[in-house]
């Protein structure tokens, strides 16, 4: 195999894991522009979604569409709860109150799956099938290319819906200014619940994709924390941002791992956040705030 | 019948313990705390022995988190820091008065870089920042072989004081909680002088505090440098006590730990660090108590304790977050108030 095959397939490797990654992306950054709310307790609701998809699948023998869109309405559930019951009293604290409340919130789900499922990894029935992709010298796995579709998928739908559907609409309302959006009709504590569902959601099918691709164990939380790197360098607030800078991180990760050894995946994403947040901080699409007293 | 503390010139309002009171519930709180070792039991000891080295630790984030409002999820990985300069500097041969301040040293001079994006950016940000500075040390920790020992971990010679080995908790608890009340009283008499009004006025609205005339960059830094510096000499105690070290031990569940302790003893005071890191050292025992006495129903309950804390500790931020802000410190100050006016009411 030549220099340049094995750089190509590094890079389409990257760039399709990059994709999955966006989707995780996505489900920070509507909470974030939704609700201005970090929420640091992505991995777990993602894990969790896997977990529950696994349950349904292997402990309970359910049809594996049927128990993706199961854990999917038990998650959606569970965001909204949590947003009723932890985010709605924090609401008007300081960011960083919110930013804490979601860390405990990450905790006490990360604890709850160990203790209900233990630390061991398990492998779930995928949804799609396997069949790699062979093009010339390069090779596809099958999980990697169809996690990339769906996610692919899934992400223009999202757009889509911001962009053209009345509730997509009422929700950017929201997120852009709630005192005004809530002057002119729009109930705003129905579109942050609505966001955190979909928040949720968006996380889930991450989760389900990633945990059929690379097991299932609470190890898969930090996954999302490595997303942070992306959304840093996006621009917490953009969503073109956040999906471009997936790829670009998925990109750097698949290479740096492939020519610099795999341990270097644990490190290369917090690298790339240090260094954009102190070259430019608003990331590369994210807007620029002017403070004001 | 004592109502209130009443001031007469600045001398008198400006004192640590402000009534006589307060100064004999001190003095004798102290003595009785250092004659621990002769009536405390094997347990009780260890246990203390923990809850100092939270501490120190706790005091450290307090003042960068709780004072200048700094978030920090990096204090995990600064105790590593000074955990592991200990074990490096005591297998040279360099004595234990040297090496904690050491170890804090280099503790600080990386706090000085974790915050340096704090200049530029704040509140959320800065709690990335500080997230990726773990993930960046910790697997330092982990591949450094030749001084962090890898994986495995390595081991750290006791401390010993003019050829006197400090072995055994009894030795240890001294060296501890003599650090403990140094670096107390140090936290305490920093929030009364200029630097600590800065932290405070940087935390309230850094603009602001910019205008009139305190320096943000050196603040900012300075809380960060601090609040590192606990952290490491808290890493050395660590080092210290166990005597031998993995990189297992500084995970993000201990950052959580810190910034639980804080929020549940209550921000930004010194009685809210000892309140909280006391609470939150004792919330795992008691756990384990609760286990162990339930074991005979439930056999496989000895596993799911580690768990079991990550979701009290969880629930504990949320609950005290929404419930009680200002924490534990809070209830102690009305349950004083209280006692103070009783009978009548506040």
């Amino acid at each position: 195999m030549s220099e340049l095959s094995i750089f190509l397939e590094y890079s389409l490797l990257g760039l399709l894991s990059g994709g999955v990654m966006a989707l995780l992306a996505l489900s920070f950054v509507l909470v974030y522009k939704g609700t201005g709310v970090i929420n640091l307790a992505v991995g777990e609701i993602m894990m969790l979604g896997a977990y529950l998809y696994y349950a349904a699948v292997v402990s309970f023998g359910v049809n594996p569409w049927l128990a993706f869109a199961g854990s999917l309405a038990v998650i959606a559930v569970l965001a909204i709860v949590i947003e009723r019951l932890v985010l709605r009293p924090l609401s008007g604290q300081s960011a960083v109150s919110v930013l804490m409340a979601t860390i405990g919130l990450a905790s006490i789900i990360h604890g709850g799956v160990e203790a209900v499922w233990g630390g061991d990894t398990y492998t779930p029935p995928g949804l799609l099938p396997r069949t790699p992709l062979m093009m010339g010298d390069i090779l596809i796995p099958g999980a990697v290319l169809g996690n990339f579709l769906i996610a692919f998928v899934l992400i223009l739908a999202f757009v889509a819906f911001f962009r053209y559907s009345r509730t997509g609409i009422t929700l950017r309302a929201t997120a852009s200014d709630p005192v005004t959006a809530a002057t002119l009709g729009i109930n705003i504590h129905h579109a942050q619940r609505l966001t955190w569902a979909l928040s949720g959601l968006v996380g889930t099918v991450a989760g389900v994709l990633i945990a059929s691709s690379v097991g299932l164990s609470p190890l898969l939380s930090g996954t999302a924390l490595a997303v942070l790197a992306a959304i840093v360098l996006g621009g917490l607030d953009s969503v073109l941002g956040a999906i471009v800078a997936s790829l670009l991180v998925g990109l750097i990760e698949a290479l740096a791992a492939g020519y610099l050894g795999g341990k270097t995946r644990d490190l290369v994403p917090y690298v790339v956040v240090l260094a954009v947040l102190v070259v430019r901080p608003y990331g590369i699409f994210g807007s620029r705030t002017i403070e004001r007293l | 019948m004592r109502t209130g503390v009443f001031h007469e010139n600045y001398r008198s309002a400006e004192r640590l313990w402000d009534s006589p009171t307060a100064r004999a519930w001190m003095a004798a709180f102290t003595v009785a705390l250092f004659a621990l070792p002769f009536w405390g039991s094997d347990y009780v000891l260890a246990i203390a022995c923990i809850v100092g080295i939270h501490l120190v630790a706790t005091m450290g984030l307090n003042l960068t988190t709780g004072n200048a409002g700094l978030i920090s999820l990096s204090h995990a990985a600064f105790l590593g820091v000074g955990c592991y300069t200990v074990s490096w500097l005591a297998r040279q041969g360099v004595p234990f008065f040297i090496a904690l301040p050491a170890a804090g040293g280099l503790a600080a001079i990386l706090g000085l870089i974790v915050g340096l994006p704090s200049l530029r950016v704040k509140g959320l940000y800065l709690a990335i920042a500080t997230l990726a500075a773990h993930f960046i040390l910790t697997f330092i920790f982990r591949e450094w072989d030749s001084v962090t020992g890898g994986v495995p971990g390595t081991s750290i010679p006791r401390a010993s004081l003019f050829g006197f080995q400090l072995v055994g908790d009894r030795h240890n608890f001294y060296l501890i909680f003599a650090c403990v009340f140094l670096l107390g009283l140090a936290a305490r008499n920093l929030a009364r002088t200029h630097h600590g009004r800065a932290f405070v006025a940087v935390r309230d609205r850094d603009i602001s505090a910019e205008i009139l005339g305190v320096n943000l960059l050196r603040t900012k830094l300075m809380a960060f440098a601090i609040g590192a510096f606990y952290a490491g000499v808290a890493g050395g105690l660590l080092g210290y006590f166990y005597g031998n070290i993995t990189p297992e031990y500084f995970v993000l569940t201990l950052a959580v730990f810190y910034l639980a302790a804080i929020i549940v003893g209550g921000l930004g005071t010194v009685l809210g660090s000892v309140l909280g890191a006391v609470f939150m050292t004792l919330v795992p025992e008691v756990l384990r108590l609760v286990a162990h006495a339930s074991s005979q129903w439930f056999p496989g309950i000895a596993g799911l304790l580690l768990p079991m804390g990550q979701v009290v500790f969880g629930l504990l931020i949320i609950g005290f977050l929404i419930l009680e802000p200002h924490g534990l410190a809070a209830i102690w100050s009305r349950a004083r108030r209280y006692f103070h006016l009783w009978p009548f009411r506040t």
